[in-house]
């Protein structure tokens, strides 16, 4: 039992000691080499999960739509990905003769770099991780910024004016869905009291002096819009106005071809999979459950999430670029504004700590208390702004329908006239 | 602690010459036949008039001003929230005032009308 739970870490600990050990090499090499098998392992997984998503997600979609997906290739269409990674390797690949081209052919280097550096603070299990940074879940959001500079070279670099648009139109949704991001990160850093995404799964497992409830069980809000932004960051449907093919062709990889397409589609992928697993991470618990060894746990997390987006891809349409933006700026982020100053304020008012309750008073409560106080404070601050959207919602379609009513009277005083 | 983000850099190396490799082998699989039609800025079959570099939506740029203002924000909070524990009330109270400074930046933005999109 304990070999089963534990299996990850006690493969990578002997390999880590044969290469230290048997290999003969010096301390700092045998380091090196080391870190570099870990960070190819990681690369792998991403890659394969890669391979392995974009023929579940279109064999999702297809049920969603009624239809049946790929099946042509191998028993139910299974080797679809292997076919799709045989035409990209083998397609020709174009630069157009006014491309810039060294940012043209850095770009999709770059966004896949960016998206496959974030696996490095990625916890699988107890102990198998590429790297416990103590600021971890920052290391994650700047990280994955990175992306936007590659998108804007891939648009910029291009020459071409459907790139240029899609490149402009997604930085300006990247970089405001980022806004609710970090703001719903810094709730649940508040809350764990550390950056460091171990310390994090830490404070929601069960433990002596520790009762281990999920942070989505008392930061629900938080864990909505982090989705909602997840989702817009990784620019996936409803959110993908930047290849909006009836507007700007495929936007700022409307250029590419190619492997150069293929590094953009993964770079797509393990975005979104390294936000299904930080999702399963700071609000799901993790690696941390019963029974199931934890690399199974949080491979069932990580699957859960990534259903929901393949879900929500399969049933909302795109939304328009307007209505994108009101929604982060307008709602999302003056929302969690309130929400985090609302947090801090419980979390001074009820600590759970005597000694905090003792140094800077407050009302001593135990964790679950104080997580209901958080619950009801998150569902508060929700159903009002809902409420309030709602209102302005209601308003907004008067006035419009006012004036399609005295547009209509003026147009028949002029037909009588 | 730095051997800690010694990983990142391994990572990000390592993963640059994995993609470098299958782009390299992408390029020699490939074949190579262009011509000049191949080559032009793709537009519908069209020939590109004018510059390519068209001017932009003003929105752009008071969206990533405003953008700037919040990320300066999260920078300065993300010390704080890990030292919460540690802060006495008044501290918070300021960091709350802070926050709320911000909040009327983004009204007076909003009723600006800086970010509508219309």
């Amino acid at each position: 039992m304990d070999a089963i739970t534990n299996l990850l870490k006690i493969i990578s600990d002997f390999v880590a000691e044969l290469i230290r050990s048997v290999l003969g090499f010096s301390p700092l090499l045998a380091e090196l080499v080391v870190m570099g098998l870990a960070a190819v392992v990681l690369i792998t997984f991403a890659a394969l999960s890669f391979m392995g998503l974009t023929y579940v997600e279109r064999k999702v979609v297809a049920r969603i739509q009624d239809r049946l997906g790929p099946n042509q290739a191998g028993p139910f269409g299974l080797l679809q990905p292997l076919a799709d990674g045989i035409k990209m390797f083998t397609k020709e690949d174009t630069t157009p003769a006014t491309a810039d081209r060294w940012v043209y052919n850095l770009a999709p280097l770059v966004i896949a770099v960016f998206a496959l550096a974030t696996y490095a603070v990625i916890p699988f299990a107890p102990g198998v991780v590429g790297t416990n940074l103590n600021v971890g879940v920052f290391y994650v959001l700047a990280i994955g910024s990175g992306s936007i500079v590659a998108i804007l070279m891939a648009g910029w670099g291009s020459n071409n004016k459907y790139a240029l648009l899609g490149a402009f139109r997604t930085v300006a949704q990247l970089i405001g869905y980022e806004v609710p991001m970090l703001l719903n990160v810094l709730t649940v850093v508040l809350v764990t009291g550390s950056m460091s995404l171990i310390d994090i799964i830490n404070h929601q497992t069960l433990a002596e002096g520790n009762p281990g409830i999920p942070h989505i069980l008392m930061l629900p809000l938080p864990a909505l819009v982090f989705l909602i932004s997840g989702i817009a960051e990784t620019a996936r449907s409803p959110f993908d106005l930047l290849e909006a093919e009836s507007e700007i062709v495929a936007g700022f990889h409307t250029e590419y071809s190619g492997m150069k397409f293929a590094l953009f589609f993964l770079g797509e992928y393990v975005n979104a999979l390294a936000v299904a697993f930080i999702f399963s991470t700071l609000f799901l618990g993790g690696y941390a459950g019963p029974i199931l060894p934890p690399y199974v746990w949080i491979l069932l997390k990580a699957a859960l999430v990534f259903f929901v987006f393949m879900w929500l891809r399969g049933t909302l349409p795109r939304v328009r670029i307007d209505q994108m933006h009101a929604l982060n700026w307008k709602f999302l982020v003056p929302m969690s504004t309130v929400n985090l100053v609302l947090v801090m304020l419980v979390l001074k008012l009820f600590p759970t700590s005597e000694a905090a309750a003792q140094t800077f008073g407050g009302i001593l409560v135990t964790p679950w208390v104080q997580a209901l106080i958080l619950l009801a404070v998150n569902l508060a601050v929700l159903f009002v702004s809902l409420a309030l959207a709602a209102r302005a919602a209601r308003r907004f379609r008067q006035a419009e329908e006012e004036m399609i009513m005295r547009r209509r009277s003026a147009n028949l005083a002029t037909a009588r006239a | 602690m730095r051997t800690d983000f010694a990983f990142v850099g391994v990572m990000i190396v390592a993963a640059a010459l994995l993609m470098g490799v299958t782009l390299l082998a992408a390029a020699l699989l490939r074949p190579k036949k262009p011509n000049p039609a191949k080559l032009s800025t793709y537009e519908c079959g069209m020939e590109t008039v004018g510059d390519t570099w068209v001017q932009f939506r003003v929105s752009y740029y008071i969206l990533a001003l405003v953008f700037v203002l919040f990320d300066i924000e999260a920078i300065l909070l993300f010390p704080i929230a890990v030292a919460f524990n540690a802060l006495p009330l008044f501290a918070v109270l300021n960091v709350t005032l802070f926050i709320l400074v911000l909040l009327a930046a983004l009204l007076y933005a909003w009723r600006k009308g800086a970010l509508d999109w219309e």
